[in-house]
């Protein structure tokens, strides 16, 4: 009961200060094949589907507690990713998806998400880091992942967290999007 | 807010520039977008692109990707225009496939949106090559939609794709195969989709359409796939169109003009299915669409050797459209019947009455051609009462229609020679109207015609042309008409009026026709047997000595001398024959690249020279003249075969350069002679056509083979001719030089090159050779179009080739009777023969000409009579050692023919030399 009466009145203080038809603007990137598509499908159907390396980009909107998303999915191949930065502008919040299993590519992803950061337009947006795939066997913890990053030291002035997820069965998301609700409330 | 201002701005916005919209296109990168404003911006750059506006690559990038941002909301209108910006864009902006997730994704197949045909057209605009395999499968399935826009859109599109990876897109022949059958249903039901819908989708309904459209795309589509394979075009014709069984597939008109286009083109290919399609044809002058109506007659009256009887039906559909309320209609038809008059006037009299009728017609287009209709149909009688109405309504039709008149006035003068006044004075009445070049230029051309072949008009004529210098803007056309005037002025009965004229310019013009006045002037001097005039002319060019321009004073100086010395007018003026130009030029070059060469005087004798008639034969050959329009129609007929271009001196300069390519050949000195024309060794339908050409050199013989090969899908490599010469040649093979490579796709042709030396240069080596191709078949991989690693050895036997006497012999221009005179004191001899294989006297002549490759004179080369003839040949031989020139030889052919014993020939031979002779001799 208690739960639910603070749901309610979640949702309300977020039509409040959102208005109806606002939209938070979040960017998801991350390396190729991290699971970023699938992320945000299941996010707005709520189901798992097939999906083919993204050429360009998905947007979608994604309704989650009242509040719509409009999640900007960008293809992470190495030919697509110049591109990240025409989409910068008016963004709220990065989602930063990660294989957690691809350790090998770590480092690159590592780069990739401190380039990105460096970014003018994106300074003090609040940066989201799904460890996806964690239920692939030899896969790193959101904690190693975290570590290997290295943002605690660097990013000052800017919210951030690291969180493992599964984006097959659905696990970790909806934990990550609240995190973030908050984090934009702030 | 902006937005508002922008509204009441109304229709002015779209006068803004291209830096206004770039600065407004930030309205993309706002969050969230408005639409409606977003449209109107998108409207206008579409705007901006269609009136030729220019963006840089900077600018149209930063807008595309500006566009791309537009894909986050779901309205159907901004999207549909988004895709129409994205078209537009895609030439001019960079990694335009940024878009591809996103078209992708609006073209799935359970996606019932409005603007899934968008999406597929853009697609087509930003794909590559590797691309195209990830998409096939959407494309089956949009190919085949129940929606015709889906469908259409898809088609067009696989139509664009095709040049980009055709082999994808034949695989889906069967799909658009299917579009062509399908029946027109199309609805929409409109409720979203689960998977991609986002929350204002759906709520459009297309429109049913029974148009049938998709046929006409699909028709297009599956011609460009099959294009190459005759046959299944034949077939795909007969299975839609003449087979009872699938007439009544196609209903869209479009579609079914395309139909009859196929349909023309497997007749004019495929003789066997000629009455099958006609008939066809035919059929379709009933269908119920006037377009097809149209078309089919078009059809029928450009076949190939149409004949009056196939045009009844034809005429008579077209002679009810003449009377039609819709001036396109009317304009179809009479232009249909003005091309079939070109070539059949007496079909299309029947339908005079109709004619005449539209000559008064408002629309300037369709009187014009219903005029020159007439004027190709009519009687002598109906002449004076057409050139009335002409006169009436030149004044208001435009250059290019009053050409066709002027060229259809001048067929007319030369059918009904007795009308010549009144089309003189018409043309003489254009003339001096305004108009421009092109328009002078068929006039004159007309009168020119008129002085060459209708005799009585020549000095009236002559005198409007002198009227026409005295005031014409046009050099060129000066030039001619100055030319023209020497050589006919002194012909006249008074040709002294004429160089009042010619002087005035002299006096008035630019030195390009001063320098043509000069001549002129010096030829009166020279054709006219009058003393007095000889010296007025004489006085006249003096004053010329002092011009500005070099080119009037060497002139006039040259003709001074000229008028002075008798003998040397009979070589500047008088004479007959004319170097052939594409010889001499490449003489000359080849003397201007060597440097040996210039310690003698560059050799004019050795360049074969034609009679000025037959240089004139061939410039009228090559441009398609009004009188073959007044004739049987020869260009139209020659038409879809290529035509055999250029002189056979053309084709001896070309050869030069391609000889010069060939390091091999380098050391060999230049080519004393090259055969005129290929021999063809094969026939032209084989796998492998080969042609040869036999080029002379000083000490070697080389013969060079073109191979081409036709089979699509094989690579020749290593590709050589071995020759095996007859036993006693006298030549020595010294290599070959094979064609690497020969894939039908890319050249599809090439020359191997087999040298031999002369073993005795000073004798004329002759004989046959055996000829095999010989060559390693690869296939080629259908799917990566690259040729197999392992081929096979292959022979292909060709037809023998021969080396004779005309190979060393150029014909050339010469006066036989005092050449012959002049060589009675050396090399001389006669022989009788009896030509047993030749069956008259033409035959005997055709054959003698061909084997010596000498210069029939005078006319010599058709018999009058059946019994006895003469033939004057002429030619000049290629030396036979360095320090000799070509030598002259000239052959007296007396020729006798009983029924009996076939021809008899007594044949002398006179040359400068005795191995010419003997050359000649030999040869019989």
């Amino acid at each position: 009961m208690g739960l639910s009466l603070s749901r309610i009145y979640g949702s309300l203080s977020s039509l409040a200060f959102w208005g109806k038809d606002k939209e938070v603007r979040i960017l998801m990137v991350g390396l190729d094949s991290a699971g970023k598509t699938t992320i945000l499908y299941r996010l707005q159907i709520g189901e798992v589907v097939s999906t083919i390396p993204t050429i360009g980009f998905n947007v979608e909107t994604v309704s989650y507690k009242n509040i719509n998303f409009q999640v900007w999915d960008l293809g992470g191949q190495s030919s697509i990713r110049p591109y990240w930065r025409c989409y910068y502008a008016n963004t709220q919040a990065i989602i930063y998806v990660i294989d957690s299993s691809d350790v090998s590519r770590l480092p690159t992803s590592r780069s990739e998400l401190l380039t990105m950061l460096s970014e003018d337009e994106l300074k003090s947006v609040p940066v989201l880091v799904f460890a996806n795939k964690q239920d692939v066997e030899g896969s790193l913890s959101p904690g190693e992942i975290s570590d290997k990053l290295g943002l605690a030291g660097q990013e000052k002035g800017r919210e951030w967290s690291v969180r493992g997820s599964c984006a097959t069965k659905g696990e970790g998301l909806e934990e990550g999007l609240d995190w973030l609700v908050n984090t934009i409330q702030k | 807010m902006s937005f508002k201002k922008d509204e009441e701005a109304g229709g002015m916005s779209f006068y803004h520039d291209k830096s206004t919209i770039l600065q407004e296109a930030r309205c993309f990168n706002e969050s969230p977008i408005s639409p409606r404003k977003c449209r109107a911006l998108l409207t206008r750059i579409v705007y901006l692109l269609y009136v030729g506006e220019t963006f840089s690559t900077q600018e149209a990038t930063t807008l595309f990707f500006g566009v791309t941002k537009l894909f986050q909301h779901k309205d159907a209108a901004l999207r549909q225009m988004v895709y129409l910006v994205i078209k537009e864009l895609s030439t001019i902006a960079e990694d335009v496939i940024m878009v591809t997730s996103s078209i992708m994704k609006d073209m799935q197949p359970n996606l019932e949106v409005v603007y899934r045909p968008n999406a597929i057209r853009a697609l087509a605009r930003i794909i590559d090559s590797q691309s195209v395999q990830s998409v096939e499968r959407f494309f089956k399935s949009a190919l085949v939609d129940k929606s015709s826009s889906i469908s259409s859109a898809s088609l067009v599109s696989s139509y664009h794709l095709f040049p980009l990876s055709p082999s994808i897109i034949k695989r889906w022949s069967n799909e658009a195969q299917e579009a062509v059958n399908a029946k027109s249903v199309s609805s929409f039901s409109s409720n979203a989709s689960a998977y991609l819908s986002g929350g204002q989708s759906g709520g459009y309904q297309a429109v049913a359409s029974s148009s049938y459209i998709m046929q006409y795309h699909a028709l297009g589509l599956l011609y460009l796939i099959r294009e190459k394979d005759r046959m299944a075009i034949t077939k795909m014709v007969q299975q839609l169109g003449s087979g009872s069984k699938g007439s009544g597939i196609i209903k869209n008109p479009m579609a079914m003009c395309m139909l009859i286009r196929f349909a023309r083109k497997v007749m004019d290919e495929d003789p066997n299915v000629r009455k099958q399609m006609h008939e066809y044809l035919e059929t379709l002058l009933r269908h119920k669409s006037e377009m097809v109506n149209i078309e089919a007659a078009r059809a029928i009256c450009e076949m190939r050797d149409v004949q009056p009887g196939d045009l009844y039906r034809t005429v008579a559909v077209l002679q009810l459209f003449m009377n039609s309320p819709k001036p396109v209609i009317k304009f179809a038809a009479v232009k249909t019947l003005n091309k079939l008059a070109q070539i059949l006037p007496q079909s299309v009299a029947t339908v005079n009455v109709e004619l005449e009728n539209l000559i008064t017609d408002s629309n300037r287009s369709i009187a014009t051609y219903a005029i020159t209709t007439l004027l190709k149909t009519g009687n002598e009688a109906s002449v004076d009462r057409l050139m009335k109405q002409i006169s009436s309504f030149m004044a208001d039709i435009t250059d290019e229609f009053k050409i066709i008149v002027v060229d259809a006035i001048r067929s007319l003068c030369l059918k009904f020679p007795a009308k010549q006044a009144i089309m003189l004075s018409f043309l003489s009445g254009v003339l001096r109207d305004e108009g421009g070049y092109d328009f002078k230029h068929a006039v004159v051309e007309a009168i020119f015609d008129m002085i060459k072949f209708i005799k009585d008009c020549r000095e009236t004529a002559l005198a409007h042309l002198c009227e026409f210098i005295e005031d014409c803007e046009f050099t060129k056309l000066s030039v001619r008409i100055l030319h023209l005037l020497g050589i006919e002025g002194p012909k006249t009965r008074n040709p002294t009026k004429f160089i009042r004229y010619i002087y005035n310019r002299v006096v008035l013009e630019n030195a390009v026709v001063r320098a043509a006045a000069v001549s002129s002037l010096a030829k009166f001097g020279v054709c006219i047997d009058d003393k007095t005039v000889m010296k007025s002319v004489n006085v006249l060019l003096r004053r010329c000595l002092d011009d500005v321009d070099d080119e009037v004073r060497d002139r006039a100086a040259m003709y001074i001398k000229v008028l002075e010395e008798k003998s040397l007018a009979d070589v500047f003026v008088r004479e007959e024959a004319t170097f052939s130009l594409a010889q001499l030029e490449e003489q000359l070059v080849s003397y201007v690249k060597d440097d040996t060469k210039h310690s003698a005087a560059f050799d004019v004798s050795s360049i074969p020279r034609v009679s000025k008639e037959a240089a004139a034969a061939e410039i009228a050959h090559n441009r398609p003249s009004a009188l073959d329009i007044a004739g049987p129609s020869s260009s139209r007929a020659a038409e879809p075969t290529p035509q055999a271009s250029s002189s056979a001196e053309g084709q001896a300069s070309s050869y030069a350069a391609q000889l010069a390519a060939v390091p091999e050949l380098e050391s060999y000195g230049p080519v004393l002679r090259s055969s005129s024309k290929p021999v063809e060794l094969t026939e032209s339908e084989t796998e492998y056509v080969v042609s040869a050409v036999k080029h002379i050199y000083k000490e070697h013989i080389v013969f060079q083979f073109n191979v081409s090969n036709t089979i699509p899908d094989t690579v020749l490599e290593q590709v050589a001719v071995i020759m095996t010469p007859s036993p006693d040649s006298g030549l020595t093979e010294d290599f070959i030089v094979p064609i690497d490579s020969l894939n039908a796709a890319s050249s599809g042709s090439g020359a191997i090159y087999v040298s031999f030396t002369r073993d005795d240069p000073s004798t004329y080596a002759a004989g046959t050779f055996g000829c095999t191709l010989k060559f390693v078949s690869k296939e080629i991989d259908p799917n990566s179009g690259e040729p197999e690693e392992e081929g096979y050895d292959d022979e292909y036997q060709v037809e023998e080739l021969d080396l004779g006497a005309g190979d060393y012999i150029t014909p050339t221009y010469v006066t036989f009777s005092s050449e012959w005179d002049k060589l009675s004191n050396s090399a001389n001899l006669t022989e009788t023969f009896a030509l047993s294989s030749s069956e008259s006297l033409k035959d005997a002549c055709k054959s003698l000409i061909e084997v010596l490759n000498m210069l029939p004179l005078g006319g010599t080369e058709t018999p009058s009579s059946n019994s006895v003839h003469t033939l004057n040949l002429s030619g000049l031989v290629i030396p036979t050692n360095n320090s000799e020139k070509s030598t002259k030889v000239l052959a007296r052919c007396r020729m006798t023919y009983s029924p009996g014993n076939g021809v008899t020939l007594e044949l002398s031979v006179r040359a400068e030399n005795e191995q010419g002779a003997k050359l000649v001799m030999a040869a019989i």
